[in-house]
């Protein structure tokens, strides 16, 4: 039996209102399957299960508004009745949980218990267990550390207020609590690099020139691709500093910021981009900024994304000094692709000129790793065939 | 198609692509991406739209030219001749 818990979709979420359960009691559910929508600072996310089986009942009605970590639904996993084989039940006693981010998570029942009444996220928290498995004691440690910051009141809500504003002020309130935490945390170290875009452009141009205007690529899908790419040379950069631990990951999911016109931003992930072709960034990203507008993300791209990628070049800006969205070691800046003066084997031209920065905690990473992921950037772009 | 058709399917495309946006208040010779806010992917979803609705194909190396609305209108009306 599993109990379905309110995930916690990013490090600055503390609650959310259940707004529609996609399931009815005794409905069959796979790994990925949306179970239910809720109302956070960020708009609606559909939450997704990330194990087979039944529900068995439905603890929190629509409407509701819950703490990160309480139970909404018990699952009954698929191997509970009928016996054999079940990989799931092997798990030591360890409660299996649908939350995205706890998926890799060792931990005792006593110990999530904790975590759950003392309001600890469970991402946070470095376990000093066998294997790294997360204990009761781990869980008081980490729970005090957070105390000073729980101290701050958050505002109150009033009632009366219209909803649009409602959600502004929940927005400001999230971005404020996760760029407070990482000026708070992380030293930021920055380095910055001017690209020659001119042939990447040409080249672009070619490849749109042979394709209808829905297939056509924008150039943000080629900075996604040479990111992803340039992790994969550096990969200290595309992860997590959780607990003082450096967690680099495998998996390129690049978080890409999208500005909301009602204000404030989010930043979806874009699941391994590092293996995807550009037609199939462009779709994905098309699809991520409708849903994004709509507000209609899923659970898993609100929480993993490993890297954040923004561009505001189409603003004028030329240069993007970011702040890391913590518990992530990096965040890439793009400014606008500008006519520029380019000095190249003694002769001066004007040339199509793209600034990127990197903004790296520096905790994980020095500013050499930084300046070898810079240039690993500029040389994918220019190795066009490689994109 | 007069020019006020065709400014009537691209606020309707606006529309549904930047349904905040003040279309009242935007100006005919303003850079209509700053004016209403819209990003260049917003921008490839109007055309796209255009496309849709005119049967018009706008090739990338004139997206540049299409900065406002009177710009827009007058590339539009003489490929729809």
């Amino acid at each position: 039996m599993a109990e379905f818990r309110m995930p916690s979709l990013g490090a600055d979420m503390a609650e959310a209102t259940l707004v529609e359960w996609k399931v009815t009691p005794g409905d069959r559910l796979k790994s990925g399957d949306i179970i239910a929508e809720v109302e956070t600072d960020k708009g609606i996310i559909e939450i997704e299960v990330f194990d087979d089986g039944v529900v068995e009942q439905i603890l929190i009605q629509p409407g509701e508004k819950v703490a990160v970590g309480s139970i909404l639904a018990i699952i009954r996993s698929d191997a509970e009745p009928v016996a054999p084989a079940a990989e799931a039940s092997k798990t030591a006693g360890a409660e299996k949980i649908s939350m995205p981010d706890e998926k890799r998570i060792r931990i005792s029942p006593l110990a999530r218990r904790v975590a759950a009444d003392l309001g600890v996220d469970l991402s946070m928290v470095q376990g000093t267990g066998p294997n790294g498995a997360i204990n009761r004691i781990d869980i008081e440690h980490a729970a005090k550390k957070k105390e000073p910051a729980k101290k701050i009141p958050p505002p109150q809500k009033v009632e009366t207020k219209p909803q649009k504003t409602d959600f502004q002020a929940g927005m400001r309130k999230a971005i404020a609590l996760a760029m407070s935490r990482s000026n708070r945390e992380i030293p930021h170290y920055y380095l910055e690099t001017r690209i020659d875009m001119t042939g990447t452009l040409r080249w672009l141009e070619e490849q749109n020139r042979k394709r209808s205007i829905k297939e056509r690529i924008l150039p943000a899908v080629l900075l996604i691709k040479a990111v992803a790419l340039a992790l994969g040379d550096v990969p200290e950069l595309n992860g997590y500093w959780i607990d003082d631990c450096h967690q680099p990951q495998e998996a390129v999911h690049i978080g890409f910021a999208i500005s909301l016109r009602r204000g404030g931003l989010v930043t979806p992930a874009i699941h391994n981009a590092d293996i995807m072709s550009l037609d199939e960034i462009m779709e994905a990203l098309r699809d991520l900024i409708m849903r994004t507008r709509a507000g209609r993300l899923r659970s898993s791209e609100m929480t993993d994304s490993t890297i954040t990628l923004t561009s505001l070049g189409d603003l004028g800006v030329e240069k993007v000094y970011g702040v890391i969205y913590p518990p992530q070691v990096a965040l890439v800046g793009f400014g606008k692709i500008m006519n520029q003066p380019w000095a190249e084997n003694g002769m001066l031209g004007i040339r199509q000129v793209l600034a990127a920065t990197l903004a790296g905690d520096h905790r994980a990473t020095d500013g050499h790793r930084g300046a070898q992921f810079l240039d690993a950037v500029s040389r994918y772009l220019k190795e066009t065939a490689k994109l | 198609m007069t020019d006020e058709q065709i400014k009537e399917i691209i606020f309707k495309l606006l529309g549904s692509i930047a349904p905040e946006a003040d279309f009242d208040a935007l100006l005919p010779d303003e850079n209509m991406r700053k004016a209403l806010d819209i990003d260049s992917f917003d921008f490839l979803n109007l055309f796209i739209g255009l496309n849709d609705e005119l049967g018009v194909e706008i090739p990338e190396s004139d997206y540049g030219r299409l900065d406002t609305l009177t710009n827009i209108i007058a590339y539009l009306s003489e490929r729809l001749v």
